[in-house]
């Protein structure tokens, strides 16, 4: 009998925590992460389950479920991991009592993120057991085995998920026995010596780890099963993990293979040993060369190549390159480039999104605008080019101050959305305040988390399990730290959002500008109406274009092709009237 | 069964992933190995789309090489030329018939394509095309455009009809799944 199901590895990471008993779940929203709790949700029965602020809090949350003996879980993007570090490079010190899973999702190709990286090297970096599945069945079958391994070496256990294996649907086996997993909470034991890392308890923690991981390199050396060789053509072999070894699958499909479904603690008598059995040795792997460095100072040897293979996503293709290369077996299909001639579609704020409002006063203010990261990062590229940096979340205000210090300081502000305000700004503008800088900070407030899918978060009044949850008013946050000069704007005002600017940015104190209004999907108004250009009073004049509407398209052309009237997408409009209000010759106006 | 691969391409918000969603777990209820990937971009909404769908009796990668699948289904016009390259020789292609102008035309960054129609007819000699926002409209909702392509797509892979509609019974909400199998009817009927 089986019990199969069509899932992502997102959601199967969801179904193997309710199947493996987890109690405590938190996390915060990221792309391709996110819906991992999305299916948590569901669960809720079983799973406490939460979104957090951030992604420490989330590993904190979740570290403090494992103190006191449940299993817990937490996830988070790649970029993330950089927000948790903290509490994972000392609660490894500690170990885990209660399993905790922490599953990062890594993007390679930078598909929907400000970077790439490969999580590998911290996992390494934290000295923690690394599971990295290939397709959701494994990721069903290595969350339930992480927690094993969490409990029985007490370790915090790292899962790695990519946008492709994270995105990707496959068949999964639940197992006839699916269902919510009986665990007992392990007996919460004060422990100072255990739980304290103090210098002096941190000390013997250190040789502990030390230790911990060679057992956990047994481990994955001779007793799981994720770790395995499967047989082939001898004069190749091939060392692999993740999704990679699906494109290994593909293209080299007839050698043979040592596939590493936990590839930290590096397995090295496994690998001495099938470096043995094969002629030459070949490592492929998505990103950075983790597990070639490992094969290499182990002093075996390597096939070295010239196919670029250690940056951006792998697929079928890039493989067949590279056999190309090696083997020269293959023929690579004559590429039928798609026409170039063709206008790029690239991602644009939603038409009738609040944020466009905004960057459109920014834009003719000639504001210098550090960035922050979320729809709202949008609001950099053309035809608004209103945002001049975006590095990570929360960095718009620390680095309006910076550049404020270094003396550039002409009608300069930062701009970041209300989960990223909650996420890392809320420090941000403190510092401001405290070291006497003017930095005007607004906050696109849409009461939601609008990029990743719309997560809620504290100022949206509900909980991930749909509970009631208090609102926090971003504006009382900012007078409570000492902010004098606080403002709360409709973002649909554009007069107002010009005036109070216009005054803000040159001022010398520094202030936090709230941009109120819904997210327009999240609060279903992509229906609410339609505006329409009256031909005969278009003047051709193009200032409706400059807000990048994607409901505004062009019209006729005038003055032999060089403007064009605009036409309004009756499909598309979804009735918010900025394009009404920039009109400057009332040629818009509302029709639904 | 020899593997079969299909993409869809579209933009944001034109239901592109649901399609793939029913077409993946119709071929799953018809006992076969599936692997569906998708790509959805940077915004929620504008962005080009794109969603691989790959089944048969035992899949590996998720991706499709490029010039390698056997069925295209494009959900607007522009886009149907924009991923040419990764249609197979003697390849199939469905194309919806609309046209959404990118922003970079509106905002007059690039020139908008004047000649689209005789440069699809030129790459695609026989393709299928589909009227499906048309369809969705006379059916009172424009939300069912996809459905109506899934009707059309049905035509095109070997599932019986009863199986997709099995599939859209669980994957839909009750009170529209009414609506949507009249537009899957619809979109197969046009298409046949
Ligand atoms: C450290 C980190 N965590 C998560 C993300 C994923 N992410 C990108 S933007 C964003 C939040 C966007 O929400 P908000 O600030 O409310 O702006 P909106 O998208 O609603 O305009 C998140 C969670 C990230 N880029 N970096
Ligand atoms: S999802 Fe919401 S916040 Fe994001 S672009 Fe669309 S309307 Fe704006
Ligand atoms: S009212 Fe104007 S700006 Fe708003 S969505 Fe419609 S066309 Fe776009």
């Amino acid at each position: 009998m089986s019990n199969k199901m069509l899932l992502s590895a997102n959601e199967a990471v969801a179904y193997a925590a309710y199947k493996a008993g987890c109690k405590v779940a938190s996390a915060y929203p990221g792309t391709p992460s996110t819906e991992i709790f999305e299916t948590i949700a569901r669960f809720k029965d079983k799973i406490n389950a939460d979104w957090a602020v951030n992604e420490k809090v989330a590993l904190e949350v979740a570290i403090g479920g494992s103190m006191a003996g449940a299993r817990s879980l937490c996830a988070m993007k790649h970029v993330g991991l950089n927000v948790a570090m903290d509490p994972l490079m000392t609660y490894t010190f500690i170990g885990a009592l209660g399993g905790l899973v922490l599953v990062v999702a890594d993007d390679p190709g930078i598909h929907s993120s400000q970077n790439e990286q490969d999580t590998r090297t911290l996992a390494r970096f934290a000295r923690v057991p690394l599971f990295e599945p290939s397709n959701s069945q494994e990721a069903f079958d290595m969350i339930q085995e992480a927690y094993e391994v969490s409990e029985r070496y007490q370790v915090p256990c790292m899962v790695r998920l990519t946008t492709r294996t994270s995105h990707t649907s496959t068949v999964v086996d639940l197992g006839d026995d699916f269902g919510p997993g009986n665990v007992e909470n392990k007996p919460y034991v004060k422990d100072i010596c255990k739980i304290v890392s103090a210098p002096v308890f941190a000390r013997p923690m250190r040789y502990r780890v030390q230790k911990r991981t060679e057992e956990l390199r047994k481990y994955s050396t001779t007793e799981t099963v994720v770790n395995r060789i499967e047989e082939g053509d001898k004069s190749l072999g091939i060392i692999t993990a993740s999704v990679a070894y699906e494109y290994v699958k593909e293209v080299f499909g007839e050698y043979a293979i040592l596939k590493l479904g936990m590839s930290n603690p590096f397995p090295t008598d496994l690998v001495r040993h099938f470096c043995g059995s094969v002629d030459r040795v070949l490592v492929v792997e998505e990103l950075d060369p983790v597990m070639e460095e490992q094969v290499r100072a182990m002093g075996l040897e390597v096939v070295s190549y010239e196919t670029e293979l250690d940056m951006m996503e792998l697929n079928p293709g890039r493989l067949l390159a590279l056999r190309k290369e090696l083997l020269g077996d293959v023929e690579i299909p004559e590429a039928t480039y798609a026409d170039k001639g063709l206008p790029a579609r690239p991602p644009v704020l939603c038409s009738g999104c609040s944020h466009r409002g905004l960057f459109y006063v920014l834009s003719k203010l000639g504001a210098t605008v550090t960035g922050d990261i979320g729809c709202y990062t949008l609001g950099a590229f053309p035809p608004l080019n209103a945002m001049d940096s975006v590095i990570c979340m929360g960095a718009s205000i620390g680095t309006a101050f910076g550049m404020e210090k270094a003396g550039y300081n002409k009608r300069l502000c930062a701009v970041i959305g209300d989960s990223t305000f909650f996420h890392s700004g809320m420090t941000g503008i403190q510092n401001v305040l405290y070291n006497g800088g003017s930095v005007t900070t607004i906050v696109l407030d849409n009461r939601i988390t609008g990029m990743t899918g719309h997560q809620v978060n504290p100022g949206s009044g509900k909980t991930l399990a749909g509970d009631v949850a208090p609102v926090t008013n971003i504006g009382a946050v900012a007078r409570a730290m000492g902010y004098k000069r606080v403002e709360s704007i409709d973002a649909f005002d554009i007069d107002r959002l010009e005036n109070v600017l216009t005054a803000e940015l040159d001022s010398d104190e520094p202030s936090v500008v709230i941009v109120t209004g819904p997210c327009r999907i999240n609060a279903g108004l992509m229906q609410a109406g339609t505006f329409e250009v009256d031909p005969e009073k278009c003047k051709a004049c193009g200032g409706c274009f400059k807000l990048g509407c994607p409901a505004i398209i062009r019209g006729e052309s005038v003055a032999d092709g060089k403007r064009f009237k605009a036409h309004i997408d009756p499909v598309q409009c979804t009735g918010c009237g900025f394009c009404e209000q920039v009109c400057k010759f009332d040629a818009i106006s509302r029709i639904r | 069964m020899e593997t079969v691969n299909i993409t869809l391409v579209g933009v944001g918000g034109q239901g592109i992933l649901l399609t793939s969603d029913i077409l993946a777990k119709t071929a799953a209820l018809a006992g076969l190995d599936v692997k569906k990937s998708e790509i959805h971009g940077m915004a929620q909404r504008g962005g080009s789309v794109i969603s691989q769908v790959r089944f048969g009796d035992e899949v590996h990668s998720p991706i499709v090489h490029d010039g390698a699948s056997d069925l295209m289904v494009s959900f607007e016009r522009i886009e149907a030329l924009r991923w040419r390259h990764l249609l197979a020789p003697g390849g199939k292609i469905l194309i919806n018939n609309i046209d959404l102008a990118p922003i970079t035309v509106s905002s007059g960054q690039q020139p908008a394509v004047t000649d689209l129609q005789e440069r699809l007819d030129a790459e695609y000699p026989e393709a299928v095309f589909c009227d499906a926002m048309n369809i969705a409209k006379e059916l009172g909702n424009q939300r069912c455009m996809n459905m109506v392509i899934a009707g059309a797509l049905s035509n095109l892979t070997p599932f019986e009809e009863d199986l997709w509609k099995e599939t859209m019974k669980n994957r839909i909400p009750a009170k529209l799944l009414e609506l949507n199998l009249k537009a899957f009817d619809r979109g197969r009927a046009a298409t046949a």
